[in-house]
């Protein structure tokens, strides 16, 4: 298992990552271009860029849900490109955590065993401790009512706000985001953004957060625009409009 | 401290409760494979357990003989002769095995051998008023006879005995003859007869043996023959039954007899016994191939209805070994919970055919039990038919590209 990275040091580095898609037919596409990114423990970093920019193939790719058709991936100072599929899981279970656009819960499973998942696949049970501290971050977001709800009894928002919750309950040191906003009202959004932004200044978990919301990225640290598969972009948010 | 498959059936369990239609349906089908299995099982046994009882019951399962009588050529032929013949068989006479005193301690020694019964039989005439009918007389040493076809077992009337001067009938026989027991009939055969005191009336479960049997003492037999000392067969009964043929076989190759096994005498049914075996045993495999396909396409439509909730578990950590599982652990309980209610409806099934379907005389045709054996087994099977099914569907599951399943 790899050391914990402190604050400010390289969390996760690609170096010259290229994707393609149908390799060795007429119809290879390459998505992804030679892009490098670093991102740092700690950050908070919005990935914006057109629809077929690459966005979601990147953060696949970071998310371990991908291979890279080249290039170099470190995740806490280890070099993942050539792991298996089994090690690659392992190394998402302990390192990553996901908030979908549709926030994918587990719709036979109730608010807090959705929350408790990931500790059920990683020891086939759940402690009364690890329950508690689901229900603590259910509690967080504000749903300390809804625990026992399934998915279709809750609303977009509170169902987004359960996959938060899930996304941190192994307490992943990188959360990544594939426009957790971008199917919730106006209203709902701010609130899902807020929360992501309060748990950030808590607990020091970095954030690659998709958006297409430019209102959302100004509220990031770093934004990173993707255009036809490169980095056109990638700079620090002005300091007075990143505030959460 | 990890459970093992703890996360499996977990998910295994909620999966089947969310498609709560799609589960009780395959159960159903497998409840019905199950329950065809367990009651053709269970009904061909106890058919075959009746046939045979009721052929075997009154039959030894090894009977060794004095070889036949065979005419042989005056001279051998000579090298180079052409021999044309015409053999007039010759008739067969009773004749005692040869040394069989010494015989009964040499076979009782066998480990095959549960018990030794000698025996003079043949053929003759019971006489009673006017009334006469054509018999096959057996003498025998009770005790030793009834350890190899439980004769005390079929006695519906009377006290089976046979001192010297008693005999033993069959009910057929004694109706025909006006016969109760304590009554008194003639016998004879040849030229000699003797009139004996019947002890009791016994059943032997066919009709014609009931006409025609007479059991008497070994002794009376052999006068009426005029065998002294003699035994025209030996009677085995052999502790495992389904032996004997091969058991007869090695006697042949070690002694100078003629020996037959059951299933040589009964050739034409242990043939349809054979043919039965092989049909059932044949629809069970159809049964349980159809029982495993039905799992299994199930499965592999749950495996598509499922396939975003697998992306969600696998971005969430989920190894492929797991999602494997998660559906092994699915197919085991659909067959493991449908192999339950099909051997209830088996139960059912036999009780129905016990009460309802009966013989001329009111009483069920022949017992049929499911033994406990026979359903944890089909049981057991029908758990790991329902795994192997679902083999497919959860290589499939496993197989799939976490970011593309939750795109879907």
């Amino acid at each position: 298992m790899a050391e914990p990275v402190a604050k400010g040091q390289p969390l996760i580095v690609l170096r010259d990552v290229r994707k393609s898609y149908n390799i060795g037919l007429p119809n290879e596409a390459e998505v992804l271009h030679g892009l490098s990114l670093t991102v740092d423990s700690g950050e908070f970093v919005a990935l914006i860029g057109p629809s077929g920019s690459g966005k979601s193939t990147l953060l696949n790719i970071v998310g371990l849900l991908e291979p890279m058709t080249s290039g170099s991936y470190l995740i806490q100072g280890q070099e993942v490109h050539a792991l298996d599929d089994t090690a690659l899981t392992l190394r998402r279970r302990g390192t990553l955590g996901f908030v979908f656009q549709f926030h994918h819960l587990l719709p036979a499973f109730t608010a807090l065993e959705n929350v408790t998942m990931p500790f059920l696949i990683r020891c086939g049970h759940v402690s009364a401790k690890e329950r508690d501290h689901a229900r603590g971050l259910l509690d967080a977001v504000g749903l300390s009512k809804a625990m026992d709800k399934r998915p279709f009894e809750l609303s977009g928002g509170m169902q987004q706000r359960v996959a938060i919750a899930r996304a941190l309950v192994l307490d992943p040191p990188l959360v990544l985001a594939d426009e957790p906003t971008g199917n919730l009202d106006t209203a709902s959004s701010d609130e899902v953004f807020v929360q992501l932004r309060h748990i950030h200044a808590e607990r020091g978990t970095s954030f690659v957060v998709v958006t297409h919301d430019p209102r959302l990225a100004a509220r990031c640290d770093r934004v990173v625009e993707l255009v036809d598969g490169a980095i056109s972009r990638d700079e620090p948010v002005v300091a007075g409009a990143s505030a959460g | 401290m990890g459970y093992w498959l703890g996360f499996e059936v977990r998910v295994a369990v909620r999966f089947l409760r969310e498609g709560r239609l799609q589960t009780v349906l395959i159960m159903v089908g497998v409840a019905a494979g199950v329950a065809v299995i367990a009651y053709i099982s269970a009904l061909v046994t106890g058919l075959q357990d009746n046939t045979f009882r009721k052929t075997l019951g009154g039959q030894p399962h090894v009977t060794l003989r004095a070889l036949d009588d065979v005419v042989s050529p005056a001279r051998a032929t000579l090298p180079g002769e052409q021999r044309l013949t015409d053999t007039q068989p010759r008739a067969q006479r009773l004749r005692s095995v040869g040394n069989w005193q010494s015989m009964l301690p040499l076979l009782e020694g066998m480990p095959e051998v549960a018990a030794v019964s000698p025996m003079v039989a043949g053929g003759g005439l019971a006489l009673r008023g006017e009334a006469t009918q054509s018999i096959a007389l057996a003498g025998v040493d009770l005790d030793r006879y009834d350890r190899v076809v439980r004769l005390r077992e079929k006695v519906v009337a009377g006290v089976a005995s046979l001192a010297p001067g008693e005999a033993i009938i069959g009910t057929e026989l004694a109706s025909d003859l006006g016969v109760r027991p304590g009554d008194r009939l003639t016998v004879l055969s040849g030229t000699v007869s003797e009139t004996v005191r019947v002890t009791a009336l016994v059943d032997l479960g066919v009709r014609e043996l009931n006409r025609r049997t007479v059991v008497v003492p070994l002794r009376l037999a052999q006068s009426l023959f005029g065998l002294p000392g003699g035994a025209t067969n030996l009677d085995l009964a052999l502790v495992d039954v389904w032996g004997a043929k091969v058991f007869a076989a090695s006697l042949r190759g070690q002694f100078a007899y003629k020996v037959e096994s059951w299933q040589e005498t009964n050739a034409q049914l242990v043939s349809a016994l054979n043919a039965q075996s092989v049909s059932t045993g044949l629809i069970r495999a159809i049964v349980l191939v159809v029982v495993v396909l039905g799992i299994a396409s199930v499965l592999v439509v749950s495996v598509v209805q499922k396939r975003r909730e697998i992306g969600i578990l696998r971005a969430m950590g989920a190894t492929r070994g797991q999602m494997v599982r998660v559906f092994l652990v699915q197919g085991g309980i659909v067959g493991a919970v449908g192999s339950v209610f099909g051997l209830g409806l088996a139960v059912a099934m036999i009780w129905l055919f016990t009460a309802f379907v009966r013989g001329s005389d009111g009483q069920p045709l022949f017992l049929i039990v499911l033994p406990a054996a026979l359903a944890v087994q089909v049981a057991l099977v029908a758990t790991v038919c329902g795994v192997l099914a679902a083999i497919a569907p959860a290589r499939r599951a496993a197989a799939m590209d976490p970011a593309q399943a939750i795109r879907i």
